[in-house]
This record gives structure tokens, C-alpha cells and sequence, in this order.
């Protein structure tokens, strides 16, 4: 397995099924890790940065974690692959950016990432697409078990699991969900979602992640807390009350949007369509806009027969370090806005 | 259209009607968070430490305490948001559990997962506080056959 292989589609966490998958875009389970007997990443020097990345490195590809594990050396990897890693979730911005030793292991079917030397030494993250909480839950805890047997994390009676940020000590688990809501945002009924998750203790970011705005339509609701309550508690807490309810309040806005503004969402979801099949330079924010419309107007059966997983597809595909790897050569914004163009047009097979 | 509050531009317009008296306010951004209304991203880690360390006196002393095992002081933890080593949660406790309230909704306490290597008489307590919140779960699912064995469990641990 290439880093060149994962550019020809999208990881199987995107490919747009699992439960509720028409508002629930993605399921991700992280879990921060730290060893026992080491400083945490910033005091560290600079050979034991080297130490700790070789050592973590082997471990991780001995410890037999899943079928077709592969690791990559950020810190040798060049800007695009990085970026690359980065679009695809496998890894944060901040390890992209940063410049000391580092890695990520991957499985093939990238639904396990573990970062090495991220904020924490370790960060296992398990993507499932769609509403696949449990499921993540059960996965994230078996892989972390098994790591348990070789290597000894740091861990305090009282304090749990110990973190270089205390935001994140206890559990060392974040919960998130990836949400479509664009009939919330139409009906400007989206602030109410963002009420309730304050209420209910949830953050709630942009597409992705930590300190980047709303881009368009996609939320990510994720837990707050990570101390004082159980890994089965904070699951809980986004399966039986916060995920379900988001999902239902978009479906009914779906349905009230389609029976008093019928003719103005066909308007919107069609010229959406007409503009992706026909464009000929496309900025990649505006792709976003205009394939969440699409996705709205697939979901709620005003565009007739629509490619989901396609759809779906092309939201990583046309982003900038896809692009350039499906080229296989670097472009600037204009040359990417032709070929963003070009490479919607031919895979929704317009002219 | 300025905030009530503030005078600062108003981005957030509200109508209330509260037994059947309708009013309405015009509130700015911050305004708007500090309401409960709206809700801003994430605090961030620095403002918690900023605002904890306002609240606290004797703030100078407490910036040059030192962890002898990473040489971090908690003015640079307070700088970065960063902790240097483990040990930091020994030597800063004390105003790590305020920090920690603040940030984990009152809690100070792990009862998550504990590993198979970590054992004594803090790990049981910490067990003990586990099973009691599964306890709670199962109750609230109405698994009585688990809540049963999670009680029996929780007896047998607190008699060792």
C-alpha cells in the first residue's frame, strides 16, 4: 500500500452508507495516549523525540493491529502528501505542520489512523461512516487493549489517563460526529442545534476540526468532557440522546423545507446540479456549497437517480492536494479551478 | 443596530414572549454567549487558565512552582496550555483540580477505563466509581439482570 493508492477514491468512512447516513457523514473515535516514564512531547529533547518515534513506529507495525497496516513518516513525507494525509482525516493539521520526528500507521481500509508524536504520543482515531458509534467504541478499545499488553501508558489513579493537555485527561476520549444539515442552515433553525449541544455540554465545529469555521453545511458535534465519566457514558451521551434528535430536527426541516418552499428547492438542488455538470472553473468552496446542495436534494428525491457514494467521493476528491495528486503535478488556484472543473464534469459524466 | 449590553455591533436578534409578554433584545456576539443564546466554539485551554489564575491569589507564587522531573514551571504550562510530564499532575494538583472542574464539568475524578498494570488501593476506589456509574446506565436502561451483578460486584469490591 502507496500513499499514491488512496488518491483513486475515498476512504471507507466517506463512501456515504451506515446507519442515518442520509444527515450522519461520519463517526470518529479518538483516544489520547501517553508512555509511562517519558515527558510529554514538548519537554522532550531531541533525540529522545527521535527514540520515542522509532520505538513507537515498531511497536505499532509489530503489535498486529489490523489487516494491511502501512505507516508514513510525516516528517519526511513531502507538503503534498501531507496535505493529502490531512484532507483524508488521517491526520491533524498540527501534525502536518509541526518538525520533529513523527508518523501516522494506517490500515488499508483507513478506518484506524494512530498518530505518533501528535500533542500526545500516541492518538488512535477509528473512522466508521455513518452513525457507527458503538461500533467505533468497540473497535478504539480493542486496538487500545491490545497496545496495553506491550507498551505502558502513563496513568493516574485519580486523574486517569494522563495528557499533555488537561482538556483532555481522564478518558483521553473524543467523540465525534460528522452532520449534513443543510435544511437546519436554510431555516436558520441551526442555532437551536447549537443551544442544545451547549446544554448538553457538546462542542460543535466546522467540517474540519479545531479552529477553522463552519464550512458550509457539515458539523461535527464531539464531547467536551473527558474526565469523571465512563468511555460508555460519553458514548451514550451522543448515541441515546444528542445524535438522534440533530438527525430527526434536520429530517423534519428537510420535510417542511420540501412541502412550503417545494418550488424554490428544486430551483436551488437543480441549478446546483446544472452548475457542477457544466462549469469550467470552480473554486473548492464552492463545490462544497453546490455538492451539499445536490446531497440535500438526492436525500429528499428531487434529483432522481444521483451517484450517493459519488457525491459523497467528490467532497475529498476535489479538495487541492487531491487534485494535484490525481495530476500528479503542483498547480496553483487558477490551474486547480479548471481542473476541479474538468474532474467533476467527467466523473458525473457531463460533457 | 447596536447590542442592548454593550453598545457593540448586535448580530443576534431575539424575540421572546414569556407568559404572553413579548420582548425583544438585540444582543452582540459575546453578549449573545454570556446569555446562553448562542454558543462560541471551544473556550479555549488559555482563557480557562487566564480566568483561573485572576481568581486565584496568590498568583505570582504559584507561576514559579516548578516539576523537579521536567523543569516546567506553571507559568509556562499557563503560556503554552502544554503540561511538560506526567509528574506535573503530582506537583500541580492543586491548581490543576480547579482547572480541571472547570474544564471537565466538576469532575476531578477518573472512573473510565483503568489498565490491567495499574493496580492499589486509588485504582479500587476508582473501580468502585466505575461500576457504580455502569450501575446507573444499566438502572437507566432498565437492564435489571446486569444492574443485579453490578451491585454484587460493587459489594464484593467495597468488602476487600
Amino acid at each position: 500500500m502507496r500513499l499514491a493508492d488512496l488518491t483513486q477514491h475515498a476512504g471507507e468512512w466517506l463512501r456515504g452508507g451506515g446507519p442515518m447516513h442520509d444527515v450522519v457523514i461520519s463517526t470518529r473515535i479518538r483516544l489520547a495516549r501517553n508512555l509511562a516514564g517519558m515527558p510529554f512531547l514538548s519537554r522532550c529533547s531531541d533525540e529522545q523525540k527521535r527514540d520515542l518515534e522509532g520505538r513507537l513506529r515498531g511497536q505499532l507495525l509489530d503489535a498486529d493491529l489490523a489487516p494491511e497496516v502501512f505507516y508514513v513518516d510525516v516528517a519526511a513525507a513531502g507538503d503534498l502528501d501531507r496535505q493529502l494525509l490531512v484532507e483524508r482525516q488521517l491526520i491533524s493539521r498540527q501534525h502536518s505542520e509541526a518538525d520533529h520526528p513523527r508518523g501516522v500507521a494506517i490500515t488499508g481500509s483507513e478506518t484506524l489512523s494512530i498518530m505518533v508524536s501528535e500533542e500526545d504520543h500516541l492518538r488512535i482515531q477509528v473512522l466508521r461512516s455513518g452513525f457507527q458509534l458503538s461500533e467505533a467504541a468497540e473497535e478504539v478499545r480493542r486496538i487500545d487493549d491490545q497496545l496495553e499488553q506491550k507498551i505502558s501508558f502513563a496513568f493516574h489513579p485519580q486523574y486517569g489517563y494522563l495528557t499533555a493537555c488537561p482538556t483532555n485527561v481522564g478518558t483521553g476520549m473524543r467523540v465525534s460526529v460528522m452532520l449534513h444539515l443543510p435544511a437546519l442552515k436554510m431555516t436558520g433553525e441551526i442555532e437551536k442545534v447549537f443551544r442544545a449541544a451547549r446544554d448538553m455540554r457538546l462542542a460543535i465545529r466546522g467540517l474540519y476540526g479545531e479552529g477553522t469555521e463552519a464550512t458550509g453545511d457539515f458539523f461535527q458535534v464531539s464531547n467536551q468532557t473527558t474526565l469523571g465519566k465512563t468511555e460508555e457514558q460519553i458514548v451514550a451521551e451522543l448515541c441515546d440522546q444528542c445524535v438522534p434528535n440533530f438527525v430527526n430536527y434536520e429530517r423534519r426541516a428537510r420535510e417542511s423545507l420540501c412541502a412550503r418552499r417545494s418550488a424554490g428547492i428544486n430551483d436551488k438542488v437543480l441549478r446546483a446540479d446544472a452548475l457542477l455538470h457544466s462549469a469550467r472553473m470552480i473554486s473548492s468552496e464552492e463545490t462544497m456549497y453546490l455538492l451539499s446542495l445536490v446531497r440535500l436534494g438526492a436525500h429528499v428525491g428531487r434529483l432522481g437517480d444521483v451517484d450517493l457514494k459519488l457525491i459523497n467521493e467528490l467532497f475529498l476528491l476535489t479538495q487541492p492536494a487531491h487534485l494535484q495528486k490525481i495530476h500528479n503535478r503542483q498547480m496553483d488556484a487558477q490551474e486547480r479551478a479548471e481542473a476541479r472543473a474538468a474532474y467533476i464534469r467527467r466523473r458525473l459524466g457531463a460533457a | 443596530m447596536k447590542c442592548d449590553k454593550c453598545g457593540k455591533p448586535a448580530t443576534v436578534y431575539l424575540t421572546e414572549i414569556v407568559d404572553g409578554q413579548k420582548t425583544q433584545k438585540h444582543l452582540c456576539e459575546d453578549c449573545a454567549a454570556s446569555e446562553g443564546i448562542t454558543v462560541k466554539a471551544n473556550v479555549p485551554i488559555s482563557q480557562l487558565l487566564e480566568e483561573f489564575i485572576l481568581q486565584t491569589a496568590g498568583g505570582q507564587q504559584l507561576s514559579e512552582m516548578r516539576c523537579d522531573v521536567c523543569g516546567i514551571t506553571f507559568k509556562e504550562f499557563r503560556q503554552h496550555g502544554l503540561l511538560g510530564c506526567p509528574n506535573d499532575y503530582e506537583v500541580f494538583s492543586k491548581p490543576l483540580d480547579s482547572l480541571l472542574q472547570r474544564a471537565h464539568d466538576g469532575a476531578t475524578q477518573h472512573i473510565g477505563k483503568v489498565p490491567a498494570y495499574a493496580d492499589g488501593e486509588q485504582t479500587r476506589q476508582a473501580s468502585i466509581l466505575r461500576l457504580r456509574a455502569e450501575l446507573r446506565l444499566a438502572i437507566a436502561a432498565e437492564d435489571y439482570e446486569r444492574a443485579a451483578s453490578l451491585r454484587d460486584q460493587i459489594k464484593e469490591m467495597e468488602a476487600q
